[in-house]
């Protein structure tokens, strides 16, 4: 029986890993899919991270902080575009220009509005954060273990950003396969010349792209810094953006497989913790840094092709130019 | 053909650079403005706290030293069309390469352990290299995304090696035990000292001429030599390299293997030059750094001399500023190397377009 | 094949000619692409427009299309004036565009090509479901078959032509475009499409048929305009002309550009091709069993409409293309092989002039003596132990651009910086003063001025003399008239014929050049 409450734990420390990742990841989706290559989401969370938890602060209003931190994200999706598209600029560049921008300035600005060396104060005041709903009946269902606890603990007890990150999945996958936007997004990323010739505006939809980006990295960061814990610090983020991205990689651009992904990759992750210095049977102690490596070094090995085939979309990366 | 602007030397090289420096800086004196602090006061503390006394000198030219290295290995690649966001990785695991040296061999004479040292920076960070160029010449992996990989697995990799591995028998902060007296570079004070010229103590110390030569010989091999040559041919026409018979696979490999190799000499800088033991994330970034670096100083080395020089500046003068202004950090400076990124590498048309057409319009007709 | 039926007159009721431009007029930099074009087509027919590359047919085409934007002049539709800026006027305005290269989103099924830019509605859903039924309507009528559920890139190419044509359709064309529709097709799919484009101007669709090939303006229009350097030079009712007629028109009655030369004294082979076979990355063989010999002392042309397998030819000689078959033999040694690549070939004495001089030849932001070592910089006049030897690659483009005649005479200088004409000099000073045995030259002369002309035949004619032997692939006729001891003429991927270089005339080689096979002097 403790066997099993450990793995519900363990699963619920997953969805709650995995949640930022997810809504990162579709962040990237829509853009990469668009033709835009996303390395910007880690700073364009850690930029909502701040501003979320620094406006949280500020009013006491959770929400207003998620509205702060969608701003942030948009933003600075508008920036990228405005390089990238507007400009024709390099969109890696551009995109390590704003992931480092933001590990600046957010920590800058911290320090200077609210002088705790780089943070937000911490969040504890009622409303400030985005804590767990209890569902009807999960106290009382806790005693047993299934299905109670399983339901206390995986369907209940979330707060409202888990819940709307799995509801972005199949709305992902619906607006991506079933609507007008979707299939034009999908054919800029392939060929953008096909989409022009079909009279439609190359730049528009990457513009509209890259801020539905902006806006699901706002959340992401503001889960991180409001929901997850409890205030903001330096460098909170911590590669969840590249690891969001490999995940997207990892689910080769399409919804339910990068969600799949995200909560491998949360699982690893929830799991080492748990795994430090445990013996497994077959493979013995597994040291904790390769869990966390193992997300990417399964990246590189399937960008190697070697597990699988991962295609891109056909015109990431470049900037799109009508004379030939 | 690659940019709709074209403009002089002398433009391309300075003026806009200047410019783009410029626009980022104006944004950044915002950023201190809003936070209530004056940017000119700011400016002139970071001069001082840069160059203001002999031991800041050091300081900034320390920093210099390991932009130098990030900085050109970012060229390397870019001069071959390749673009290498690998360094912070080539450069830890580059100085995983310069520890094991001084860990084991540091009693041995310094004539033998340094140029050791040095070798094995260069073979670490260009092994470190060497998988993700493989897999892009080989197999066509994207290489931005497979060297970013590699950044946080060589960061997994050397946790994993001073947690377990590498640390101090019966300490607690994962940091290798220190190095032998071989395994030290010599500080530029004590060798200044020698010859009796007194300079205030700081870390510049002499991997610093190291940094003078690797610019020597990278501007040498990408300017003068046939490898050089090929390199450049491939990474402004593809097309025209396959055209004179030139490998894109090993171009890739080679202008790969360079780049990693540079970028593990940071570890030369800093853990044999300043920390004299490995320490975790000891790169601190300058991998990232060396990006605006190439980007500002236009991928040739007197530019990204003139860089590091600024950027070390940078970092020294911005630590100095945290101490004078209690609402200032030094991530300040951080802000600034990211807009510099953005305005010299992804919105350089910003400027350049109506450069290039205001300059033709003054040179009349100009070149056609 | 001939058309069933005579064009109708004007239906519908609509005044005016379907489409009418007038002085259409477009400049890309020095090129006048498009001087004072003006053109009418009637509605319900099939209007043929023709001309060499580079003639202005395309660029012409992508202006009604809305991809440039014409300087001046305007364009008329259905009697109305209609502005035209980006594609989506045009495709309002009731124009469709069949692109040479199809602009199609190869990881897409062929509705969802289909319905792009027309998709009946915010969701897809109900529009895929109209366009489904609206697609299998159009498929019975026009004889337009195609899997509606097949992903469109693994379909063959006729397949996602077919896929453009409906996506056209779909998007209410009245006015179809296409350019160089046969380029990719074999001769039953190209019969196919005619077929096709003739049963939609018999239910009142306006074809435009822009191509470079006779055969097909012969087949299917109603009328055709002739285009030579950015201009109409004639039009005229398709059966009022002759393929003889429109040939001479096409190519102009430039002055002959005879090179003054000696009767050739061939030698031994030195360069022996046997049953070469190119493949294209599709697969699709673009040369096929070609065969032939280069002598010593003599200069071979390649005659033939351009995109007939003659830039896979040059590719797989020069070492930059593996050929799937087939043997190249340089002095009794097969050479085919990938192990010899191009600085190999060099070394062995074959020299390349490349086709498309800012593609491959030169690199553009490099200076004049930079490009002039390019693919030569390991040799030891060059470089020695790896470092470049500055001072004699600066003074050896000093002597090449002196005994070239390139100006401005500046090593230093970026080579686009020099006109076309003087690029090329550089690029063939560096070819020929590589000393090679066998020079193959595509285009010799393509965006190069007159002066320089005469000069790069000059060099070319003076090689044969000294006993080198010289293929020179062109689509200038009289180029390759002028220049040829033996002309090879190829259309299709094949040599359809021979003739040597005093015989050859306009019409025969064009004739050949037309696909019609043999000898047609007999």
């Amino acid at each position: 029986m403790e066997a099993f409450r450990e793995i519900i734990l363990l699963l619920a420390a997953t969805i709650r890993v995995a949640t930022p990742l997810v809504l990162a990841a579709l962040a990237g989706l829509f853009s990469e899919r668009s033709g835009m290559i996303d390395l910007g989401l880690e700073g364009k969370m850690l930029a909502a991270a701040f501003a979320s938890a620094a406006v949280a602060a500020a009013t006491g209003s959770a929400w207003l902080g998620l509205g702060a931190g969608v701003a942030a994200g948009a933003a600075l999706a508008l920036v990228i575009a405005f390089a990238c598209v507007t400009h024709r600029g390099n969109q890696v560049v551009a995109a390590m220009a704003i992931n480092i921008m933001v590990a600046g300035l957010a920590p800058a600005l911290a320090l200077a509005w609210f002088n705790q060396g780089g943070q937000t104060p911490q969040l504890d005041g009622p409303g400030q954060r985005f804590l767990g709903l209890a569902w009807p009946w999960s106290q009382a269902a806790r005693r047993h273990p299934l299905p109670g606890l399983a339901y206390a603990e995986l369907l209940s007890g979330h707060n409202v950003i888990v819940y709307f990150a799995a509801a972005l999945v199949p709305a992902s996958a619906w607006v991506l396969y079933r609507t007008r936007f979707g299939l034009r997004l999908r054919a800029v990323g392939e060929n953008p010349l096909a989409v022009d010739t079909a009279g439609i505006s190359v730049g528009a939809l990457r513009y509209q792209a890259s801020i539905i980006s902006g806006v699901l990295c706002g959340v992401a960061g503001t889960y991180i810094s409001t929901a997850a814990s409890a205030g903001f610090v330096r460098d909170m983020t911590a590669g969840k953006g590249y690891l969001a991205l490999a995940a997207l990689i990892f689910g080769k651009w399409r919804p339910y497989p990068t969600l799949g992904a995200c909560l491998l990759f949360a699982f690893a992750d929830a799991g080492a913790a748990r795994l430090q210095g445990v013996a497994l049977p077959v493979v013995g102690v597994v040291p904790v840094q390769f869990i966390i490596a193992l997300p990417y070094i399964l990246t590189v090995l399937l960008l190697a092709g070697f597990v699988g085939e991962a295609i891109a979309p056909k015109a990431i990366g470049a900037p799109y130019i009508k004379e030939k | 053909m690659s940019a709709p602007g074209r403009l002089p030397r002398w433009a391309d090289y300075g003026l806009l650079p200047l410019l783009n420096l410029c626009a980022a800086l104006l944004i950044s004196g915002l950023v201190i403005r809003l936070i209530g602090e004056s940017p000119w006061a700011a400016l002139k503390l970071m001069a001082a706290g840069a160059f203001g006394a002999q031991d800041s000198v050091g300081y900034t030219l320390f920093y210099a030293t390991d932009f130098v290295f990030t900085g050109l290995a970012v060229a390397v690649a870019v001069h071959a069309g390749v673009f290498n966001i690998g360094g912070e990785g080539q450069a830890y695991i580059g100085g995983l390469g310069v520890g094991l040296v001084g860990l084991a061999f540091g009693s041995w004479s310094p004539w033998i352990v340094v140029p050791l040292g040095i070798a094995a920076a260069c073979a670490f960070g260009a092994a470190w290299a060497f998988v993700p160029a493989w897999l892009q010449a080989r197999r066509g992996s994207h290489i931005v995304i497979t060297t970013i990989m590699f950044n946080f697995i060589a960061s997994a990799l050397m946790t994993y090696l001073l947690v377990n591995v590498l640390i101090k028998p019966g300490q607690q902060s994962p940091e290798s035990r220190e190095f032998g007296p071989g395994a030290v570079m010599p500080s530029v004070h004590q060798a200044l000292g020698m010859i009796g010229i007194p300079f205030a103590p700081s870390p510049f110390n002499l991997a610093s001429l190291l940094a003078l030569a690797a610019c020597l010989l990278v501007w040498v091999f990408i300017w003068r030599t046939r490898w050089g040559y090929a390199l450049r041919v491939f990474g402004q026409n593809p097309q025209a390299a396959l055209y004179a018979g030139i490998s894109p696979q090993r171009t890739i490999l080679v202008s790969m293997l360079i780049s990693g190799g540079l970028a593990g000499c940071l570890g030369v800088n800093e853990l044999m030059g300043s920390e004299h033991r490995i320490l975790l994330d000891f790169p601190g970034g300058a991998g990232f750094v060396g990006i605006a670096v190439a980007l500002m100083g236009r991928n040739h080395p007197a530019g990204i001399l003139a860089a590091s020089l600024l950027f070390g500046a940078l970092y020294q003068g911005g630590s100095q500023l945290a101490f004078d202004m209690p609402h200032v950090n030094r991530d300040m400076v951080v802000l600034i190397q990211g807009l510099v990124i953005l305005f010299c590498g992804a919105l350089e048309n910003i400027f350049r377009v109506p450069l290039a057409a205001l300059l033709c319009r003054a040179g009349g007709s100009g070149r056609t | 094949m001939e058309p069933e039926s005579p064009a109708p007159e004007a239906p519908g009721g609509l005044p005016g000619p379907a489409l009418e431009l007038r002085a259409i007029d477009k400049r890309f930099g020095a090129v006048h692409a498009n001087r004072a074009v003006s053109l009418s087509v009637a509605r319900g027919s099939i209007h043929g427009l023709i001309g060499e590359n580079g003639a202005g047919k395309s660029t012409l085409m992508n202006i009604v299309y809305g991809f440039h934007t014409a300087d001046s002049g305007e364009i008329r539709v259905n009697g109305r004036r209609v502005v035209i800026g980006r594609p989506r006027d045009s495709i309002e305005a009731g124009i469709g565009m069949v692109h040479q290269h199809f602009m199609l989103v190869e990881r897409f099924t062929v509705l969802e090509n289909v319905v792009l830019g027309a998709e009946g509605g915010s969701l897809l859903g109900k529009g895929l479901a109209e366009a489904r039924a609206g697609l299998a309507r159009l498929g019975r009528d026009y004889g337009l078959d195609v899997p509606l559920d097949a992903e469109t890139g693994h379909l063959p190419v006729g397949m996602q032509q077919r896929v453009e044509i409906l996506k056209a359709l779909h998007h209410r064309a009245d006015i179809l475009i296409l350019d160089e529709p046969t380029s990719v097709l074999t001769p039953p799919e190209a019969d196919q499409l005619f077929r096709m484009l003739a049963l939609l101007r018999d239910q009142g669709k306006t074809v435009i048929l822009v191509t470079h090939k006779l055969r097909e303006i012969m087949a299917i229009t109603d009328r055709v305009t002739v285009m030579r350097q950015g201009a109409v030079v004639h039009e005229t009712a398709t059966r009022d002309t002759t393929p003889r007629a429109l040939a001479e028109q096409i190519v102009g009655r430039a002055v002959l550009l005879r090179v003054e030369k000696k009767p050739a004294r061939p030698g031994p082979a030195l360069l022996e091709v046997r049953n070469l076979e190119v493949r294209d990355r599709f697969g699709v063989p673009r040369v096929k069993g070609a065969t032939f010999s280069l002598r010593a002392g003599e200069i071979v042309g390649i005659a033939g409409v351009s995109g007939n397998g003659q830039s896979e030819l040059l590719e797989a000689l020069s070492g930059i293309r593996r050929p799937s078959g087939g043997a190249i033999l340089l002095g009794g040694r097969d050479i085919a092989g990938e192990n010899v690549g191009p600085r190999d070939r060099r070394g062995l004495g074959i020299a390349h002039v490349p086709e498309d001089r800012l593609r491959m030849g030169v690199v553009g932001s490099f200076s004049a003596e930079d490009n002039s070592i390019l693919g030569y910089e390991g040799r030891p006049e060059f470089s020695g132990g790896g470092i470049l030897r500055r001072g004699a690659i600066r003074s050896g483009c000093e002597r090449k651009m002196a005994a070239y005649d390139i100006r401005p005479p500046a090593p230093r200088l970026r080579i686009t910086a020099f006109s076309g004409g003087n690029q090329q000099k550089v690029v063939m000073a560096r070819e020929i003063d590589s000393k090679p045995s066998v020079l193959i030259v595509g285009q010799p002369t393509r965006g190069v001025d007159i002066g320089a002309i005469e000069f790069i035949h000059r060099r070319i004619v003076e090689l044969r003399d000294a006993g080198k032997a010289v293929l020179v692939v062109s689509v200038e006729l009289d180029e390759i008239m002028g220049l040829s001891d033996r002309i090879l003429v190829m259309a299709g991927g094949e040599f359809v014929g021979e003739v040597s270089g005093e015989e050859a005339n306009e019409r025969t080689l064009g004739l050949m050049m037309a696909g019609v096979r043999g000898d047609p002097r007999k």
